[in-house]
């Protein structure tokens, strides 16, 4: 246990400081969350700042990947759920049935557990989700396809086999891919849903020094269920349990001094 | 937390309404197509039924139960007949196809598994599942209508038989493959033989699914009227017990009487079609309950 | 010594309970086993009924018997190529209209339905499947042929006559409302329930992650489906089309009723025609010697048609099991 707590503050030294004076990005106000009857999230009310990461840890089942789904209302597919409260994205509530939920989605990227190639080529895998949204040269097109693959740390290895299909990619490469079709949206968010949970350790390891590079560029929040990675990338963090926000703060502060001990016991793995 | 949330630490915003209407276009015209579709598809069912209640309710009567089907441009009459010998080759064709396809789907599921001739046989099946019901026919005639001697009711159960086998086989080959293996290997370590452990575990667990398969099957074949029509073809009398020469069924009854001349067939035809039709559609509807009421445990 | 003769006597009731155990399990595994093969027997059986019955007219007419388009019983000379002609274009017209309502169908279904209204639809759906092939037969000869005859057939003829190609493909000479294009339209109907439900099971089967993160880049539905949904199922759904082509390439009553059944060629989707199933069910009761041959020569070629769909049918769908 005290090996952990040691790892864990030794891993704290990866991560840049929080920026306690940073923009805000999204602030969550009195939110609950219902799959049908059953009320998952209470009351929760929290500030993602701009160009951080913010680590949502917790038990399973405490509602951190329900949280993050509302900041894209990506549960909005399935008519038993529904969220009340308001999630501001600069200013404006997301949550309110006049905002064009595609539209958000494109603000909002998001990245999930297993890599989801879409059945097409390297190429259209990334430049699908462009087109959607804008109309771009040949040329350019080409340029952004690039820079988001560059990006991601995968373009050394696809470059000469963009038209091949992205299924026949590794899975730490399909990862990276789908992170290069989020970003090349240009997002002004990226909710990350244990993004290397399917992952061997190597895979880890790119992808977590990928998300600090792009920090300079995007608001970004991630699940994970991994403590030490949370110390690692992360300049703050909010541990929930059982659907409640038990405490949130700047990650380097939540793993030395806790203000609650029940963050404390589940940072140092004495339940969870 | 309150020492990160100002009001003026608010971040700028980009403008919103960048969803070209082209593509907002396209989804709600998607959304529209399959919905009328869907509702076209349904509404097909309705149209057929109210059709049939309305034909065939207009026909129905205590005599179309008790009568045999009268002769051409006759008056009166009923179906008696052709609804008992129904279900008698119905009846005949399940007996038949029942062990058969309870046995071939448990050799599949049971001990077929990794073997190239279970493969084989497991894709002839589906095969045979979608194949021509004529043709199940024109095979029947051809072994057993000349070698008899002529039209019979054994014949055509045997047809239906072969059209079941099939469902049979693909339901129970599918339900024995839910049964987990766990209960297999606690039924054989209790030094049960396999057959034993098959017929008193795996069967008991997927009994449901399996009764109905054959419900499936039973409703599949009893509106079957192209693979009788050259086996136990149809008459307007009551069939011989020995079931040879021809005996009179609903499907070609209808066939015959719908596209005659006399309005008396007609209707008797419609009253048949109604008998028919409700009665496929209710063994359809209680097997899938019965499926359903076993999944819910 | 009494030790071991009660050792022996119990060893020798285990060999006695268990000899009639193994042997009842060797005969349910042989009749398991034998039930099997007549699966297989069954198959070989009707190739060979219809190769042995149909032989007299394959040997009297060669290769002719599939390219003539005479049909004539008087004068003994047979040829299927009136009925193979109306077979395959029937087929079409079925799969046109049919597969694009099965698919939107299977789209409802997975992608647009609230959750009460899905067993409802879906049961609807698969009932269709159930109603008898004959009474769409009435359904189609007594209630559809009228009214497309009265709505469809005598507007569209009294506007294309007398145009190039769509004045004769689309003209109806007798605008009775049975032909080509009415049986397409019914065995439309009657291949949807099948197409739908496989396809349904096909979406079902696609990961909810990667449908999450295709809307999760802002695609709307209809951009989902047709840019991911539609092609991670790939061949899937051209097999659960081929097998929906199998039925209806030898639906046999539901045609019987609506095609008008004419022995002669015409370019007119409105004029009767006939299909192979049609000609046998109609033909084979009053039918003896070459005649018979014939027709069983007819079911020969549907064998062999059929079976070529439905076997790359079940090989593009790669069977989709209820796990």
């Amino acid at each position: 246990m005290t090996s952990i707590a040691v790892t864990a503050s030794n891993a704290i030294g990866n991560a840049a400081a929080a920026d306690i004076h940073a923009p805000i990005r999204i602030s969550v106000r009195n939110l609950n969350f219902f799959y049908g009857d059953f009320r998952s999230l209470k009351d929760i009310s929290l500030d993602f700042c701009d160009r951080q990461v913010t680590a949502l840890i917790g038990p399973s089942g405490c509602g951190k990947s329900t949280l993050l789904r509302t900041f894209n209302r990506i549960y909005s597919l399935y008519p038993e759920q529904r969220a009340q409260g308001e999630i501001l994205l600069d200013g404006q509530n997301i949550l309110s049935p006049s905002v064009d939920v595609n539209e958000l989605r494109a603000r909002v990227g998001m990245v999930f557990q297993k890599p989801t190639p879409f059945p097409m080529s390297i190429y259209d895998n990334i430049s699908f989700g462009i087109r959607l949204y804008e109309k771009l040269s040949k040329a350019d097109l080409d340029n952004r396809i690039e820079e988001a693959l560059r990006k991601a740390a995968l373009w050394d290895e696809v470059k000469d086999k963009l038209r091949q299909s992205g299924m026949g990619l590794s899975g730490g490469q399909q990862q990276r891919l789908c992170i290069a079709r989020t970003i090349a949206q240009r997002p002004e968010v990226i909710l990350l849903d244990e993004p290397t949970s399917a992952l061997d350790p190597i895979s880890t390891g790119k992808i977590e020094e990928l998300i600090e590079q792009l920090r300079s560029e995007f608001t970004i929040v991630i699940v994970t269920h991994n403590m030490q990675q949370a110390a690692r990338i992360s300049q703050f963090t909010a541990f929930m349990y059982l659907g409640e926000l038990v405490e949130f703060g700047p990650t380097n502060k939540m793993f030395m001094t806790p203000n609650k001990k029940q963050t404390q016991d589940y940072i140092t793995g004495r339940f969870g | 937390m309150s020492e990160i949330s100002h009001d003026d630490r608010q971040a700028s915003a980009p403008a919103w309404g960048r969803v070209r209407r082209s593509r907002r276009l396209a989804d709600r015209t998607l959304k529209i197509v399959c919905t009328v579709f869907t509702a076209l598809g349904a509404s097909v069912l309705g149209w057929i039924l109210l059709m049939l209640l309305y034909e065939g309710g207009t026909a129905l009567s205590l005599d179309v139960f008790t009568h045999v089907t009268p002769g051409p441009g006759t008056e009166g009459g009923g179906i008696a007949n052709a609804i008992v010998g129904s279900l008698i080759l119905t009846m005949l064709g399940i007996v038949v196809a029942t062990p058969i396809g309870v046995l071939a789907g448990t050799y599949l599921a049971e001990y077929g598994k990794g073997s190239k001739l279970a493969e084989v046989i497991r894709f002839v099946n589906d095969v045979l599942l979608a194949a021509p019901s004529i043709l199940i026919g024109l095979f029947v005639y051809t072994f057993m209508v000349p070698p008899l001697g002529g039209y019979s009711g054994w014949a055509g159960g045997v047809a239906l038989a072969i059209i079941a086998i099939p469902v049979i086989v693909r339901t129970t080959e599918d339900m024995l493959r839910l049964v987990p293996g766990s209960l297999r290997e606690a039924g054989a370590a209790l030094g049960a033989p396999m057959s034993t452990v098959i017929v008193h575990v795996s069967w008991r667990a997927a009994r449901a699914g399996m009764v109905t398969g054959i419900l499936l099957a039973t409703a599949r074949i009893a509106g079957e009227t192209a693979p009788l029509l050259f086996t136990a073809l149809n008459n307007n009398f009551w069939f011989k017990p020995n079931l040879m020469g021809g005996v009179s069924n609903l499907p070609v009854m209808i066939y015959q009487f719908a596209l005659a001349p006399y309005e008396n067939w007609r209707s008797l035809a419609w009253a048949g079609a109604l008998i028919i039709t409700l009665s496929i559609l209710a063994l359809s509807v209680v097997a899938r309950l019965l499926l359903k009421k076993d999944h819910a445990r | 010594m009494v030790a071991l003769s009660e050792r022996m006597s119990i060893s020798t009731m285990q060999t006695t309970r268990r000899a009639p155990k193994s042997l009842s399990d060797a005969v349910f595994r042989w009749a398991s086993f034998s039930s099997a093969l007549l699966v297989l027997i069954v198959l070989a059986g009707i190739l060979g009924s219809m190769v042995y019955g149909g032989w007299p007219a394959f040997r009297e007419f060669g290769l002719g018997f599939v390219t003539s388009s005479v049909w004539n019983v008087g004068k003994e000379e047979f040829g299927a190529w009136v009925a193979i002609a109306g077979t395959l274009t029937s087929a079409v017209i079925a799969l046109v209209i049919g597969v694009p309502i099965s698919i939107g169908i299977a789209i409802f279904l997975t992608q647009l339905c609230p959750p009460w209204l899905k067993r409802p639809v879906a049961t609807t759906v698969e009932l269709l499947a159930a109603v008898p092939s004959i009474i769409y037969g009435m359904w189609g000869l007594f209630v559809f042929a009228p009214l497309f005859a009265r709505f469809i057939q005598v507007p569209v003829s009294n506007l294309v006559e007398g145009l190039p190609i769509v004045g004769t493909v689309l003209y109806a000479r007798v605008p009775s409302g049975v032909g080509l294009l009415t049986a397409g339209i019914i065995l439309a109907i009657m291949i949807i329930p099948f197409i739908a439900s496989i396809t349904r099971d096909i979406l079902d089967q696609i990961p909810t992650i990667l449908r999450e993160s295709a809307y999760g880049i802002g695609c709307t539905t209809w951009e989902v489906v047709r840019h991911v949904l539609l092609p991670q199922s790939g061949v899937s759904i051209i097999g659960a089309i081929m097998l929906g082509l199998g039925r209806a390439l030898g639906e046999t009553m539901a045609v019987t009723f609506v095609i008008g059944n004419a022995n002669r060629l015409s370019l007119s989707l409105f004029d009767p025609s006939s299909t192979i199933a049609s000609r046998i069910a109609n033909e084979f009761n009053e039918a003896s010697d070459l005649h018979l041959s014939a027709l069983i020569a007819l079911g020969c070629i549907l064998f062999l048609v059929t079976f070529a769909v439905l076997v790359l049918a079940r090989l593009l769908i790669a069977r989709v099991r209820t796990q």
